[in-house]
């Protein structure tokens, strides 16, 4: 087994940027209780106003009046791992996120279908760049040393136990992982690098350092296997956005929308699964929520489809109130079938597949604007059409017209030419009793038209259809 | 010269008059009626193009006129999710049993409500999507321009449009590529533009119109 340290060094901060409008002006992250409240993380331009992380909120003030401060928020940042850890999922299945900050991902397994390490490695580099997360990765056949190599190195590979046990050996102390305090006794007995450690008599040495360490120094050389605890993608997604200032146009919601729905996207390929129906949480001020559910007829993925659709949603919204969060909830997840298409077939630019057209046709004029047309078994005209497709049935072989009337209406017209009939249909005696003698009519003008009239009257036809 | 067109693709581009009518390739889109493939230069329906038919009522023949060609279309495709006949804004509900009847495969068959605003918008996106073989639709205000938008929108999509208009529309030039008008007394079909040729003069009788 090979092992992937994937080490996110500022993934509370990363969380914050990625969503921010603004990301390259000045931004620190503020934690700490209201009385003392210091700087948790800054970002590159905060840094060059002289904000370091540690500051408290007064001396930063005094350095730099004009930057943005979010609060610090652990259960972000907890969203955020697990989002990664999702992420990380479609390139392996072992994927754990117990250790802080960090995801640890076996990846032998993966490299029949990924291609060798530097590929793999140039794609998770490559992905975790486009979803705005630094990250240093480190590959050891264990992840406990994967995790310790990842403390000094980056993109550092070691596939083979002996070339662990060098790099272990140059590892300072300090890099190592060890708690701070067994750190700080090795340091005073002189020891510098984990080789020394190592060279110890391991009797003496479990004297000196108890047996937790000795364990954990057995971890790093892969001498004591330890399982991990490892992540199961969650079969909700939930991402929220919240904004610090208020949102009145649905305009504004975009950028966010597209963020999530991105970040959906990415879900839903670790899952390799596509998504049918989504609700979008719109909250504002003292609770209270507007919902818009996106409904699709079958499940897909794409980010850019699944934006199209939330956004043709979205925009006609008028929005009552200004708007502080904006959540997306996808809980119907069904497995995701890609429509076949054949490899020789020349389409035109711009073509869509059907589905796709009528998401967008959906989209803007409502959901029920779409429908397919199905013969049912029923003489009665009215009932004789369902828009089921899935439940047919086989046509009656009788003259009927082309365009039927939803309500019949008075025919009037004096010189009306019966072609043909009449042709009796009854309601059934179970429900409203209706029987009436059908006629093919020619009207004055030259139309032909199905028309009634009531049983054992002899008033003016009722239009029921045209042959057209 | 700086390059030497070729003569071929000279008189292929039609901005040569040669003053003889010129040999085309017959339509794929046979209209089913001998009649009328007869009276159109290119034997058929202008392949991806707008055709309008102009009606001055309700329930003269519309159908009737492309039932033959819809029922060709639905049974050419095999059972690809793809290849739909798309009605926008149909004015009455199209009876499932007569149309199965006239040989159209339902299931082919998709009708989309629109608002009378959303029509031609709603068109224009069936048309350019290459996902249906043939789009029927019933605009109710269409300008020269809407008309234009739709045609090119036939061209992108390779996809056989109809446009169901009013008859009085007959006199206001449009870009459809076909339009034929239908006439009730005496009921018969008049062809009043057509791309690659001239009209015919005489108008076809509607009974003429039998396979």
């Amino acid at each position: 087994m090979l092992w992937a340290c994937i080490l996110l060094p500022q993934l509370a901060l990363d969380g914050v940027l990625r969503r921010h409008a603004e990301p390259d002006q000045p931004l620190a992250l503020i934690s700490g209780p209201s009385q003392r409240r210091v700087l948790h993380a800054v970002n590159k331009a905060a840094e060059a106003e002289g904000l370091r992380a540690g500051q408290p909120l007064t001396t930063a003030q005094t350095l730099c009046h004009h930057f943005a401060k979010v609060d610090y928020d652990s259960a972000e940042v907890e969203r955020a791992h697990d989002f990664l850890a999702a992420w990380a999922y479609r390139y392996g299945s072992l994927v754990s996120r117990s250790v802080a900050s960090t995801l640890l991902l076996e990846v032998e397994a993966s490299f029949k279908l990924f291609g060798p390490w530097p590929r793999l490695e140039a794609r998770l580099r490559s992905d975790l760049s486009e979803l705005g997360f630094r990250h240093r990765i480190v590959l050891a056949p264990n992840p406990w040393a994967a995790r310790a190599l990842a403390n000094q190195h980056d993109g550092l590979a070691i596939s083979q136990q002996v070339h662990l046990q060098n790099a272990l050996g140059q590892l300072p102390i300090d890099a190592s992982g060890l708690p701070h305090d067994v750190c700080e006794n090795l340091h005073r007995m002189g020891l510098r690098t984990l080789q020394q450690v190592f060279s110890l008599p391991r009797t003496a040495l479990g004297k000196r350092v108890g047996a937790n360490t000795l364990q954990q120094l057995d971890r790093l050389t892969g001498a004591l296997p330890t399982p991990l605890p490892y992540f199961q993608p969650a079969d909700v997604f939930k991402a929220r956005i919240e904004f610090n200032y208020d949102v009145t146009s649905s305009q504004a919601l975009l950028f966010p929308l597209r963020r999530l729905i991105d970040d959906l996207a990415v879900y839903l390929a670790g899952r390799d699964g596509g998504v049918q129906q989504f609700l979008l949480r719109l909250e504002h001020d003292r609770g209270h929520v507007t919902e818009v559910s996106v409904g699709l007829l079958a499940a897909e993925r794409e980010s850019s489809m699944l934006f199209e659709f939330a956004r043709g949603r979205l925009e006609p919204l008028t929005l009552d109130a200004s708007v502080c969060a904006l959540q997306l909830i996808a809980s119907d997840l069904p497995a995701f079938v890609p429509a076949g298409r054949d490899m020789f077939d020349a389409r035109p630019q711009q073509a869509m597949p059907w589905q796709q057209l009528r998401e967008r046709l959906r989209a803007r004029l409502g959901d029920d604007a779409v429908h397919g047309l199905a013969v049912r078994a029923d003489h009665r005209p009215e009932r004789s059409w369902q828009i089921d497709v899935q439940k047919k049935s086989s046509p009656l072989p009788l003259p009927r017209p082309g365009w039927l009337l939803k309500q019949p209406i008075p025919l009037r017209d004096h010189r009306l030419r019966i072609l043909a009939g009449p042709e009796r249909i009854e309601s059934g005696w179970w429900e409203a009793d209706v029987r009436r003698d059908y006629y093919v009519v020619e009207t004055s003008m030259g139309q032909r038209a199905w028309a009634y009239r009531p049983v054992g009257e002899l008033g003016e036809f009722m239009l029921h259809g045209w042959f057209a | 010269m700086a390059s030497v067109v070729a003569l071929d693709s000279l008189l292929d581009s039609r901005r040569v008059w040669r003053g003889q009518p010129q040999q085309r390739a017959p339509s794929k889109q046979p209209t089913g009626f001998a009649a009328l493939d007869s009276q159109l230069p290119s034997g058929g329906w202008p392949e991806s193009a707008l055709s309008e038919l102009l009606l001055p009522m309700d329930g003269i023949g519309e159908l009737r006129l492309l039932w033959p060609t819809l029922a060709r279309l639905s049974q050419a495709g095999d059972a690809s999710p793809d290849g739909k006949i798309a009605l926008i804004a149909p004015p009455y509900l199209p009876f499932a049993s007569a149309w199965a009847n006239a040989g159209v495969r339902l299931e082919k068959l998709q009708i989309v409500l629109a608002q009378p605003r959303d029509v031609l918008w709603a068109t224009e996106q069936c048309l350019r999507s290459a996902a249906c073989v043939a789009v029927l639709c019933w605009p109710l205000q269409a300008d020269d321009r809407a008309l234009r938008r739709l045609q090119v929108a036939a061209e992108t999509g390779q996809c056989l449009g109809f446009a169901m208009r009013d008859a009085k529309a007959a006199a206001n030039p449009s870009p459809a590529a076909l339009r034929i008008v239908i006439d009730t007394a005496p009921a018969q079909l008049r062809v009043i533009k057509c791309r690659g040729g001239n009209p015919p003069t005489q108008p076809i009788p509607l009974s003429a119109l039998a396979r």
